[in-house]
């Protein structure tokens, strides 16, 4: 398999290349830009089915005639883009060798809002009024093309589709271009949109959101997820030329993995086997083991079978006394798509604070997960390795580890 | 409902259509402006604002009709022809 660090023995390494967190950026229901967004995971938003991202202004980004024509997704990722590319030190420095850097930005379901909003005109006047605008707008790879045109990126421009694990799986793959050779900079994240009548309609339909409008991960009273949007991009660079520069380290990559359950479309394979399997694999790739893991970033949805699936798999990694676990999903609800790049920015934020922030929504732990769950208040935390999951319908599984500078 | 307009009534209407799609200032939508040296619009840009022209003028544009057109005034020729 293809690792950040190589085989598990060390063969396939690159050896010397690390890859490290330069830049955080986040567009997010609890906060745009890193400051509110981490003061924003400490505090319980009202109830509701979605929680949509408010307030975000693009008109430093976007000409106005532009921005008739960027989707929803490619507006925020552009948004978290910028906060990174600023928070890296600007866009001479990710443009600096531009052959060698590139841009990686998952979704997983792309333009949506588009597609709604066009399949109107068809329907209402006709295939002649179609925008002309529409395939480049509604394609998934857009937020990634947007990103290299405005910054010059010349290396690779991909994006990973995995449903809910994309976002984890596109900061692995952008990881590993930089930890393999091809690539010294990587601007990586995912974005996603999905609150429009027809995503909602969905997701409620196959009884995924929950009735209550609450999300409580992990908790005995969970009823299902709820519905979310946003964008994560980090600035990842090869750790030597980082240092070189005097660049702010948060964090390092030092390891990921993917996995299938190969078991059903939506639901997970109820014992975490598949989950299970990917942290290992993470862990292996990173030369860590179980019992050096500090932390853990669920993927914690609030779903019925995906907590006690991810919780299954926890234990089996990690045994009964397993480390601190959190999922920021009880704040933002599930961003999908989102989810695993936001949730990277929440580690290098919960590594810089020293402090692992609470799973908002969450009152009493399902007793028979055998959790140590993050309620109530923020923990103080002496940093040390973290384990970052998403999973995605599909089977997908994706595990980042992530490790104190 | 073109029929009955005079060319300056449908100078503005084309404006008004240009100024919408291309989002420019509208001293800028004279007959001299080049679509991509003045007005920062491309191919598609026409295609788009041809649409608008089509429902606002009642008119309807063949894509081929479009080879060649490179300033507003060509453009609104091409309008015109048709009103």
């Amino acid at each position: 398999m293809l690792a950040v660090m190589g085989a598990p023995d060390g063969s396939g390494a690159v050896q010397g290349r690390r890859v490290v967190i330069t830049g955080l950026g986040v567009v997010s229901s609890c906060g745009i830009g890193v400051g509110a967004f981490w003061e924003g995971l400490h505090h319980l938003p009202p109830p509701g089915r979605s929680r949509p991202v408010e307030g975000l202004d693009v008109s430093a980004l976007f000409g106005p005639k532009e921005v008739r024509r960027a989707d929803r997704f490619v507006q925020m990722a552009t948004a978290a883009a910028e906060q990174a590319v600023q928070d890296a030190g600007g866009p001479d420095v990710v443009a600096e060798g531009p052959d060698r850097a590139g841009a990686h930005v998952g979704t997983g379901v792309g333009g949506l809002d588009t597609i709604c909003e066009q399949d109107r005109v068809l329907i209402e006047r006709g295939a002649g009024r179609v925008s002309p605008f529409l395939v480049p707008m509604i394609m998934c790879n857009r937020a990634a093309a947007e990103v290299s045109m405005r910054y010059g990126l010349r290396g690779p421009c991909e994006t990973t589709v995995t449903a809910c694990a994309a976002g984890t799986q596109s900061i692995a793959n952008a990881a590993r271009l930089i930890a393999t050779g091809r690539c010294d900079l990587m601007l990586a994240g995912s974005s996603e949109a999905p609150l429009s009548d027809l995503g909602v309609a969905g997701f409620a339909n196959m009884t995924a959101l929950s009735r209550s409008g609450t999300s409580m991960p992990f908790d005995t009273a969970r009823d299902g997820f709820v519905i979310g949007e946003g964008a994560g991009m980090l600035v990842l660079e090869e750790r030597e030329r980082a240092l070189a520069r005097g660049a702010r380290i948060y964090a390092e990559i030092a390891g990921a993995a993917s996995t299938a359950d190969a078991h059903h479309i939506t639901a997970p394979a109820p014992d975490g086997g598949g989950a299970a399997r990917c942290m290992e694999l993470a862990l292996a790739d990173a030369r860590l083991s179980p019992s050096d893991v500090a932390h853990i970033n669920t993927h914690g949805t609030s779903t019925p079978p995906g907590d006690a699936a991810e919780a299954e798999a926890i234990r089996k990694v990690f045994g009964p006394s397993g480390p601190p676990v959190t999922s920021v999903k009880g704040v933002l609800g599930h961003t999908l798509a989102a989810a695993g790049s936001i949730e990277a920015v929440a580690v290098a934020l919960t590594i810089a604070n020293r402090s692992i922030p609470p799973t908002m929504g969450t009152t009493e732990v399902d007793p028979a997960f055998e959790l140590d769950v993050v309620i109530g208040e923020a923990r103080p935390w002496e940093p040390g390795p973290v384990v970052s999951n998403s999973f995605g319908f599909g089977g997908h599984n994706g595990s980042l580890v992530i490790v104190p500078a | 409902m073109g029929g009955q307009m005079g060319p300056e009534e449908s100078f503005d209407l084309f404006k008004q259509c240009a100024v919408e799609v291309l989002q420019v200032e509208p001293s800028k939508i004279v007959p001299e402006a080049r679509f991509a040296d003045d007005l920062d619009a491309d191919s598609l840009d026409l295609v788009e604002l041809v649409m608008a022209l089509e429902e606002k003028f009642g008119i309807d544009v063949a894509e081929a009709e479009l080879e060649g057109v490179q300033t507003v005034g060509q453009a609104y020729e091409l309008v015109a022809s048709k009103l």
